[in-house]
């Protein structure tokens, strides 16, 4: 925490005058806050390695309040930082409404993709394509024909991964029973590892023998558990595998973490645009390491690589839940 | 015979424990290695050194001041309404229901319905642990806090799979047609060379809810439902010797209470956000028991704890924008706030009855 220690000025009118010739970063967090072990904790690595990496320093606040948004946004836009980059599909509406007022400074956004404004970079990423992929290798691992997938929050982001994810089990295995739950309606749904322990308790008592956590900081219970009962797990977001080697089968790989860095490291003049990271683009992906070598199989691992292939070509597509708001595998 | 003079027990006793917690907040601060001072000069420039400050401060005010209200209420009928976070949720949602479904042609119009609707959800959504409590007994703690989830519930399933455009990836409804915009601070107080509260939430809602404080203060101690609401919460077998019933009571006051909650949604979904989001309410219905605590129940009280909440929420938006003192420090210092002037009022309050008595004693 070293990055900005110094107080910025005696009051927050010093440094508005002080900040415009600085031009130094700024990161938004949502309001999971920065250390959420999921989303907002990769924009936090990302923005970190580009600090260590060149010495820089960026402005940085974690949501509390919707109120917030926006205030935010034009608190540090007014302060001169530049580029500044903000987490979640929650700061959509308040960068419509703010972005045009400060056309020469450059915003970021990560997991929102449909706005239009020149001085905006969108990054969004195709989950569902990398949930695909791990929900293929859940359905050739489980023996009993029942994976799980347990969500965090109940919002159409999750059920995207979620869909994605069964679509994959059943390009394998047409007959197999996905069994899905959420953690729960409020934000807190993100951190309850208690909550996500019981859930897959209940989905092994179903029968599930491999279960995907997309669920944040609740995904700690669900894989923790898993590896108690003696079932395999996948991780999400970051790589996981390393939580209990040999019995988390892999992890869907989100790279925000690049999307940041990449930002901060572009600078004032970071490209503009609409910017989907998918498979190709290695945005998402499966991660393979020493830690899961043991229980991917050269099937399996051929598999995911034909089907990434595959969907790269165009030649398999994976449903996105966002099309018509359902999803064709699963039922939420 | 009164221990204390009026005049303690309504401003010394707060201002102290006010102290108290500034002092600890202060000594948390400095041990995390920043300073105390400057922490507290950002939070008071950032907060009311400016109109753009006074704007974010009085926006959250608002919502507090609507909360703090609707515990006070149940407070006099000695009903512990901790479900203003699920009421003010329900609010939300007949604020939007009605925003979205009619073409208004004009906000004054749609404020009148949307007042209306968030009193009745609100309401609705208060009903049943009332007529749970007044009825089969149920506390109503335990069923407030239980319809807190319930709402939450509600509006995560009516966003998402009901209320959502299609096609959006936020849990959230559409905007609000321009017609139903309420006039913020800025539109009304900005002249052509002097723009004020530029950016600033705050709007018209500030001033429904100093009228709310004055109508929950006439109805407290200007009408005889209000003396019965508090003969039930001093005495109920005294209330009901005196022919007051409590079914009625409890059923009556907690849905004034409810309104009460349900009417931030004004604020905060059609003042504010101009559109219905899953996490609109944001704990204000919790800080309204601190407020109401804080203000001895008294409007006028609940209006300058609510103050002092906004001064807090803003305050500290600024030291996180500003400094490197983390976001739960801001939480630590509101906590501080909370149980100074709610749980620990004794730990103040008898010295300084001690006190005065022995003033008193010497001066005879």
């Amino acid at each position: 925490m070293t990055l900005m220690k110094s107080l910025m000025g005696a009051a927050a009118a010093v440094a508005l005058t002080a900040g415009a010739a600085m031009a130094e970063p700024a990161l938004i967090f949502d309001l999971g806050g920065k250390f959420d072990k999921s989303f907002n904790e990769a924009a936090h690595n990302g923005a970190s390695r580009w600090a260590e990496e060149t010495g820089g320093t960026y402005r940085e606040i974690e949501m509390q309040s919707e109120a917030q948004r926006e205030q935010a946004l034009r608190r540090f836009a007014e302060a001169g930082s530049n580029p500044i980059i903000t987490m979640g599909f929650g700061m959509a509406d308040p960068l419509a409404a703010v972005a045009a007022d400060y056309p020469d400074t450059t915003f970021v956004v990560v997991d929102v993709t449909w706005l239009d404004a020149p001085n905006l970079r969108q990054v969004g990423f195709a989950e569902h394509e990398g949930s695909y992929l791990v929900g293929m290798m859940a359905a050739m691992a489980s023996k009993t024909g029942t994976v799980g997938f347990i969500g965090g929050m109940d919002v159409p982001l999750i059920r995207h991964f979620g869909c994605g994810y069964a679509q994959g089990a059943k390009a394998v295995n047409p007959d197999i029973n996905v069994v899905a739950n959420m953690t729960g309606t409020t934000p807190a749904a993100w951190n309850d590892p208690v909550k996500g322990s019981e859930l897959t308790k209940a989905q092994i008592s179903q029968g599930a023998d491999v279960v995907y956590a997309a669920a944040g900081g609740t995904g700690v219970g669900v894989l923790q558990t898993a590896a108690d009962e003696g079932i395999l797990s996948i991780g999400v977001d970051s790589n996981q595998n390393h939580l209990h080697p040999g019995q988390v089968l892999t992890s869907m790989l989100k790279r925000v973490d690049v999307a940041v860095y990449d930002a901060m490291s572009a600078g004032d003049d970071v490209e503009t645009g609409v910017f989907v990271m998918g498979l190709a683009q290695d945005g998402v992906g499966v991660a393979m390491d020493e830690n899961n070598a043991e229980l991917v199989t050269d099937d399996m691992k051929a598999a995911v690589d034909k089907a990434r292939q595959d969907i790269i070509d165009g030649n398999v597509k994976v449903v996105s839940y966002y099309e018509n708001d359902s999803c064709p595998a699963l039922q939420f | 015979m009164e221990k204390m003079p009026k005049w303690a027990d309504v401003v010394l006793i707060p201002l102290i424990s006010l102290l108290l917690a500034t002092i600890l907040s202060a000594i948390v601060i400095l041990a995390i290695g920043e300073d105390p001072i400057e922490a507290v000069n950002l939070m008071v420039t950032g907060a009311l050194g400016s109109t753009y400050g006074w704007g974010y401060t009085l926006y959250y005010a608002t919502n507090f001041i609507f909360t703090g209200l609707a515990v006070a209420v149940a407070f006099h009928a000695r009903l512990f309404n901790i479900g203003g976070e699920g009421q003010a949720m329900l609010g939300g949602l007949g604020v939007a229901i009605v925003c979205l479904s009619v073409p208004w042609p004009h906000w004054t119009i749609a404020l009148l319905a949307a007042c209306g609707a968030s009193m009745l959800f609100g309401a609705a959504w208060a009903a049943i642990p009332a007529y749970l409590q007044a009825k089969r007994g149920s506390h109503i703690v335990i069923t407030t806090i239980m319809f807190n989830f319930i709402a939450a519930a509600l509006l995560n399933y009516m966003l998402v799979n009901v209320m959502k455009p299609s096609g959006s990836q936020d849990p959230a409804t559409a905007r609000f047609p321009e017609a139903v915009h309420l006039p913020s601070f800025q539109s009304l107080f900005s002249t052509a060379d002097n723009v004020v509260f530029r950016g600033a939430p705050v709007n018209i809602t500030f001033f429904i809810a100093i009228l709310a404080c004055f109508a929950v203060w006439a109805l407290i101690w200007r009408t005889r439902l209000g003396y019965e609401i508090r003969a039930y919460g001093f005495s109920e077998t005294g209330a009901v010797y005196a022919g007051i019933s409590p079914v009625r009571i409890t059923i009556i006051a907690m849905l004034i209470s409810g309104a009460l909650a349900g009417m931030m949604a004004i604020n905060n979904v059609m003042g504010e956000a101009e559109r219905l989001v899953l996490n609109s309410t944001e704990n204000a219905g919790f800080i309204g028991i601190a407020v109401a605590l804080m203000g001895r129940s008294h409007p006028f009280g609940v209006f300058l704890a609510a103050l002092l909440f906004g001064f807090l929420y803003q305050g500290g938006a600024e030291l996180a924008l500003w400094t490197q003192i983390p976001r739960d420090l801001i939480v630590i210092v509101q906590g501080l706030v909370i149980l100074f002037t709610g749980a620990l009022d004794n730990m103040v309050r008898a010295p300084l009855e001690k006190l005065f008595i022995s003033l008193r004693k010497e001066a005879k």
